[in-house]
């Protein structure tokens, strides 16, 4: 089922992880079969590593379910995070990144195709499904294209989160990082005893009968219905964000990751 | 005559009697729902031998137990062992719900753990994520009959209606096997249970999970030690979780854990009350070629056992089984791979968290064989005399008692050969995370998501 398709889907990603590392020391080694392959395997190689940290930072998000995530699975995860963080910052992209302008936070786009690509029933259980099968095709159609690939694929999910955001009342783009944030708490504050109910935080903004947990189900799943049919007619209307503005508003989220990670 | 024998022995290491044997496992029984269509609370958890081999525990995500008792041989049949039927079953957690939180505690039984039998009842230990219990199982095979005061069906006799007195007798009545919960060791675990493990005492074990390890005593319920606690000051540092725990065999101050970050700690408890410092610690370094984003995530421990003899463990990552002397911390003696051909394919199983599956491993009861699950209903065992290993698969498809099982082979890449079954067909929905060996006997219990299969070497 979903397993196989992923497997298929992914074969060249697979590849590029296992070879990749040794591209990253492309600073005149020899080891790249031919320059036009060494070129074109970097900005490769990065896209590969950013649909990596998005992969990572979407399944740290799918934490905020009725049973308690598993703190091992989330540990591993943001070790792999700050991984890539880490080279991100030895290879300079994160300077680079750091100088441009500011974009929308790539971060809540990717919260919300996931949960469009949730099926209702997954959510009323609290599964963590791939929503990325679709994400990745892109990534697998369209190898060397760059910045093109990555703009149409936002902007897809872009309206949707817009939309998600009326239902619950959360219009102001700076409120929905924060909740996003606030999530991400969850993982280990919850565990921690210190906040009583990690749904109510993350819908802190939202009137009463969202407090009751049908209410609150019902509306995700209508929404979710809503969100995907506008997402699909908005598909056209690229945005002017640059790959690297994407990078960038995700390093931006990084460096709040890492702090508010498993925030004591 | 005889000093040919034992040459041709030396030759063929095959056939000398005992441990070099090639074992030829035959399918024996299957147990559970035939449908494609597997419902949740019946997925198998937990896998586990009594001492005696008697009796086989399963444990499933709905909280229920299902006890198998062997049948006695049958002396007439003496080409196969007896046949494992169902005992005992009973609920042992239920679902509950923290208000605190507002989360749901699962019900799933996590570990079940036996005592040593000590008089006619049977006691192992379940746990889910938060909570042990103690569950004693007895026999009831006769019944008092011939009451004065009462009657048979238990109303109670007016005194003044009775004119003579008897003698109650016991009379044999059909076999009724009760479980019954005699302690509840609860409130102890912030974090979720991964391990129980009975020390060689027989008076204590410990209960672990992802950041503390608890000492208790069987008799004590509102009171356990804290034993480990990695977890730090400020939570914004923690990288790394504690997976499995288990007590050594024979010394009963001496247990181990395992880490998320491939180490492994042996602890001694006469050190100190907090062993937060380890006498060992088993690390492996890093091999620089394979190195990759998940490798951190593939050196995660997701089981440890000792062996038998207590002189070795054994640990299971994502791809392989390793094998460590208890004296040498700086490598594993012994190193099988699993399944290498997943190695390529690390970002897909990342992706759809199989990555994450944590697999358990066992030995046979004299420490010589191995054996772990995998994907597609596979499983491996690896021979450590003989260095052979071999991978069969646990499926409804070799279903005639005494059919010797086919081994299987997965085509990493390349030409596909006939029989071989490629990379990109295995199912990596069925799993195979729970296995367990009789210790005596070479009888193994493999659990498929809802099914327990038994297999037994062939008898001649």
């Amino acid at each position: 089922m979903g397993e196989e398709e992923g497997l298929h889907q992914t074969p060249l990603l697979d590849t590029m992880f296992v070879r990749g590392l040794k591209r990253k020391c492309f600073d005149g080694e020899e080891d790249i079969e031919g320059t036009l392959a060494g070129i074109k395997a970097i900005p490769s190689y990065n896209l590969q590593r950013q649909s990596l940290l998005d992969m990572s930072l979407v399944k740290l998000q799918l934490c905020h379910m009725l049973v308690e995530p598993n703190l091992c699975r989330s540990v591993l995860i943001a070790n792999t995070v700050r991984q890539i963080q880490e080279e991100m910052t030895q290879d300079g992209t994160w300077q680079m990144i750091n100088t441009q302008s500011t974009g929308q936070t790539s971060l809540d786009r990717l919260v919300s195709t996931d949960i469009l690509c949730r099926s209702s029933r997954e959510q009323a259980e609290g599964k963590q499904v791939p929503g990325y099968s679709s994400f990745n095709k892109d990534f697998e159609d369209d190898q060397t294209q760059d910045s093109s690939e990555t703009m149409s694929t936002s902007s897809s999910v872009q309206t949707p989160r817009n939309l998600q955001s009326n239902v619950w009342e959360m219009e102001n783009p700076q409120e929905s990082r924060g909740n996003f944030q606030k999530s991400l708490d969850q993982i280990f504050e919850t565990l921690e005893n210190k906040n009583p109910n990690s749904v109510e935080d993350l819908f802190s903004e939202v009137d009463n009968s969202y407090y009751d947990l049908d209410t609150m189900l019902t509306g995700m799943m209508s929404n979710t219905k809503m969100g995907h049919c506008d997402g699909l007619e908005t598909f056209s209307s690229p945005t002017t964000a640059t790959s690297n503005s994407n990078c960038k508003s995700d390093l931006n989220e990084l460096d709040h990751i890492v702090e508010i990670l498993v925030e004591s | 005559m005889a000093s040919h024998f034992h040459a041709f022995q030396l030759f063929f290491p095959s056939l000398r009697a005992g441990g070099g044997n090639d074992i030829q496992w035959c399918f024996s029984q299957v147990k559970g729902a035939v449908d494609d269509d597997v419902a949740e609370a019946d997925i198998i958890s937990t896998v586990e031998f009594n001492h005696s081999g008697e009796l086989l525990a399963t444990g499933d995500k709905g909280g229920r137990v299902v006890i198998f008792q062997q049948e006695q041989e049958n002396k007439t049949q003496s080409h196969s062992r007896g046949e494992y039927n169902v005992y005992s079953t009973f609920q042992s957690h239920e679902p509950e719900f923290d208000y605190l939180k507002s989360l749901e505690i699962e019900e799933k039984i996590n570990k079940i753990r036996w005592l040593p039998q000590k008089n006619a009842a049977q006691f192992l230990l379940s746990t889910n994520d938060k909570t042990i219990k103690l569950w004693k199982i007895s026999e009831r095979d006769k019944r008092p009959e011939g009451y004065n005061l009462k009657e048979e069906d238990g109303r109670y006799r007016d005194p003044t209606t009775v004119t003579t007195l008897r003698v109650p007798v016991f009379r044999p009545m059909d076999l009724m096997v009760e479980a019954s919960p005699r302690r509840i060791f609860a409130n102890a675990h912030t974090y979720h249970i991964n391990s129980i493990s009975i020390n060689s005492d027989y008076e204590t074990y410990l209960s672990a999970d992802d950041l503390r390890i608890n000492l208790w005593h069987l008799e004590i319920t509102d009171r356990s030690f804290n034993i480990v606690d990695i977890k730090p000051a400020n939570m914004e540092e923690l990288t790394e979780v504690i997976t499995a725990a288990e007590f050594h065999p024979n010394s009963c101050n001496t247990f181990v854990y395992s880490s998320s970050k491939g180490t492994i700690r042996l602890c001694d408890m006469r050190a100190s009350a907090l062993c937060d410092r380890h006498s060992k610690l088993f690390e492996e370094p890093e091999d620089p070629s394979n190195r990759s984003f998940f490798s951190e995530i593939i050196s995660s421990i997701s089981d440890v056992k000792f062996s038998h003899s207590g002189r070795y463990m054994m640990t299971r990552d994502y791809l392989s089984v390793k094998i460590w002397d208890l004296n040498m911390e700086n490598r594993p003696v012994e190193t099988y791979q699993v399944h290498e051909y997943l190695r390529s394919k690390l970002c897909s199983l990342y992706e759809n968290d199989c990555i994450f599956d944590k697999f358990e491993c066992c030995w046979n009861g004299s420490d010589s064989i191995v054996m772990t699950g995998s994907y597609n209903n596979f499983f491996r065992m690896f021979d450590r005399n003989t260095k052979r290993d071999i991978t069969l698969e646990a499926s409804r498809e070799n279903n005639k008692p005494r059919t010797v099982l086919k081994p299987r082979k997965v085509c990493a890449s390349g030409k596909r050969k006939k029989d071989e079954i490629s990379v990109d067909s295995l199912d990596f929905n069925k799993k195979i995370l729970h296995t367990a060996w009789h210790p005596k006997e070479n009888i193994i219990a493999v659990a498929t998501t809802n099914n327990l299969y038994i297999f037994q070497d062939k008898m001649n």
